[in-house]
């Protein structure tokens, strides 16, 4: 099954279109100028280093942080001019799973799944239970609804994080980071739970990493940042035979100069700004 | 010329403060009244936890407090009413001090080392864990949710806690007037009932119930602005508490000169 994206899908609008997109921290520009496109069903997974910008990408993308200029097209609303009520109502399309999950310490696993539900919807309680249960069944947390979050591991916080992601059946969902902080194994058993749900829900899915192995396994399409800067866009495979240098730098795996070569840095070190020896 | 910028942007830092407090407050106190109109209900049940949580587990070290300031007052004041062969105004004195001034005042500060402390601790926890984001991403406003009851169970039990902490200090007070100064229990009592006017009382409650809206608007505020990282956790409660502390006497200055020029006594 091929995935719906490419020029066969050109009259279905994309689910997320970026116009020239700026953000800024105070007076520091972290995002100067990002434009693409998000196919409604795609896989699209964010690569870029540490401080490259992917992270602020994708909290402007859920609306936590507010473009300086440009724009941010979800279900024919810019989220760069939306009134605080309209960003509500698309949100509740929108799931996220953080990198740390971000469970709430004072409820159980079932409470904060069944959280959403309760705050959005007029559900009866039996009704909001067996969605849960449903939902954990999903992410493979079935039985774990009692537990507090401090109780499960690492990877089973995740998994209960994109549970909660799920809660209101969402049409995009995003993931920080899934596999940070969690062994090889378990990283993997995410890339499986995330390529399941995308061949069961056919849902948009975003997701910001910076482990190479995983994006390609789950990515219908990738985009490169470095320095705030769309630096490639393309499908896996176009990916890996890009000839560009950034491309080839962090695929693969290529350190910095200025830092890896011991006598650059010590040069670095010794020459003023204007590259005179002190 | 650097000194007067210094003070002048100083000013200003405190200002823009109090400014978010007074929206903080504003907007619980827009989620308590008109929200639940337009089909956003209070979430009474963190409302009563919480008043749980600041009411009733502080009774225990709030009645020991003030059991013994009722003592303290006690004798503080016959040291100087004894020179007049006055003994057995200790009740009033005692009375009138805990009612309108030390009452409300431990009060706020024993919840503030309970309660204010905890609110910033609690609320800039999440905010590192990314659990405000979390809030938010699912169209949870943390204020509703978070903020809201805590202003709510606040308001109700501060005023409460104030309540029972002037009867513990008027039974701090018997101990010395029973056993000193010539009274039996039921005399005090009277005594004490005799000296208070409903205005005591209730000038102390007002003063406690903005005490509850001062502790938690910093609390809670410090709380929403910690930064990244645990250790500013730590500094938030840790400024939670010593800027609640200096707040609530701002505001208890304020309160007692109103009563005083307003009222007449």
């Amino acid at each position: 099954m091929s995935s719906p994206v490419g020029p066969l899908n050109e009259q279905v609008p994309p689910a997320i279109s970026l116009r020239n997109l700026r953000v800024s921290y105070g007076d520091r520009e972290i995002l100067h100028g990002v434009s693409f496109d998000v196919q409604q069903g795609e896989t699209l997974v964010i690569l870029g280093g540490s401080g490259s910008g992917k992270s602020t990408l994708l909290r402007t993308l859920v609306g936590l942080e507010r473009p300086t200029s440009g724009e941010i097209w979800i279900k024919g609303k810019n989220l760069a001019t939306i009134s605080a009520d309209e960003l509500d109502y698309i949100r509740r399309h929108m799931g996220m799973s953080f990198q740390g999950g971000a469970l709430f310490g004072s409820m159980t696993v079932g409470e904060n799944v069944a959280l959403p539900l309760r705050e959005h919807t007029k559900l009866e309680d039996p009704t909001i239970d067996i969605m849960l249960r449903l939902k954990l069944d999903q992410v493979g947390l079935s039985g774990y609804e009692d537990y507090l979050p401090s109780q499960l591991s690492g990877g089973m916080k995740k998994r209960a994080a994109v549970a909660r992601a799920l809660a209101m059946d969402p049409e995009i969902l995003f993931f920080d980071e899934p596999s940070a902080g969690l062994d090889p194994i378990i990283a993997a058993g995410i890339d499986e739970l995330i390529l399941e749900l995308k061949q069961a829900f056919h849902m948009t899915i975003i997701v910001v990493t910076h482990e190479l192995a995983s994006a390609f396994l789950i990515a219908d399409r990738m985009v490169l940042i470095n320095k705030g800067d769309v630096v490639a866009l393309g499908t896996a495979e176009e990916m890996r035979t890009s000839k560009h240098p950034r491309v080839r730098q962090f695929l693969d795996r290529i350190a910095e100069p200025a830092v890896s070569q011991e006598l650059d840095y010590l040069q670095m070190l010794t020459e003023d700004r204007h590259g005179n020896r002190r | 010329m650097e000194l007067t910028v210094q003070l002048g942007q100083t000013v200003l830092n405190a200002l823009a403060y109090l400014g978010s407090l007074a929206t903080l407050s504003a907007r619980a106190a827009y989620y308590t009244v008109v929200a639940p109109f337009q089909g956003k209900p209070v979430r009474v049940q963190r409302a009563i936890t919480q008043a749980m949580q600041i009411g009733v587990r502080a009774l225990p070290i709030l009645s020991l407090i003030t059991f013994f300031i009722g003592l303290i007052l006690a004798l503080q004041a016959a040291y100087e009413l004894k020179k007049f062969g006055a003994m057995n105004f200790v009740a009033s004195a005692v009375a009138i001090s805990m009612s309108r001034e030390l009452g409300p005042l431990i009060t706020a500060i024993v919840v503030i080392g309970r309660s204010g402390s905890s609110f910033a601790a609690e609320i800039g926890t999440m905010k590192v864990t990314e659990e405000l984001d979390a809030l938010e991403t699912m169209a949870i406003n943390p204020i509703r949710f978070l903020v809201t009851p805590k202003f709510i169970a606040m308001v109700v039990m501060l005023p409460c806690l104030t309540i029972w902490a002037n009867a513990m200090g008027v039974l701090g007070g018997s101990l010395f007037g029973v056993t000193k100064a010539g009274f039996t229990f039921l005399s005090y009592l009277h005594a004490t009932a005799d000296a208070l006017f409903l205005r005591d009382i209730i000038s102390g409650l007002i003063k406690s119930f903005m005490f509850g809206i001062t502790i938690t608007a910093v609390g809670c505020q410090e709380g929403l602005s910690t930064g990244a990282g645990a250790e500013q956790v730590g500094r938030s409660t840790t400024s939670a508490v010593v800027i609640s502390i200096f707040l609530v006497i701002a505001v208890d200055l304020i309160f007692t000169a109103l009563f005083f020029f307003l009222g007449g006594q």
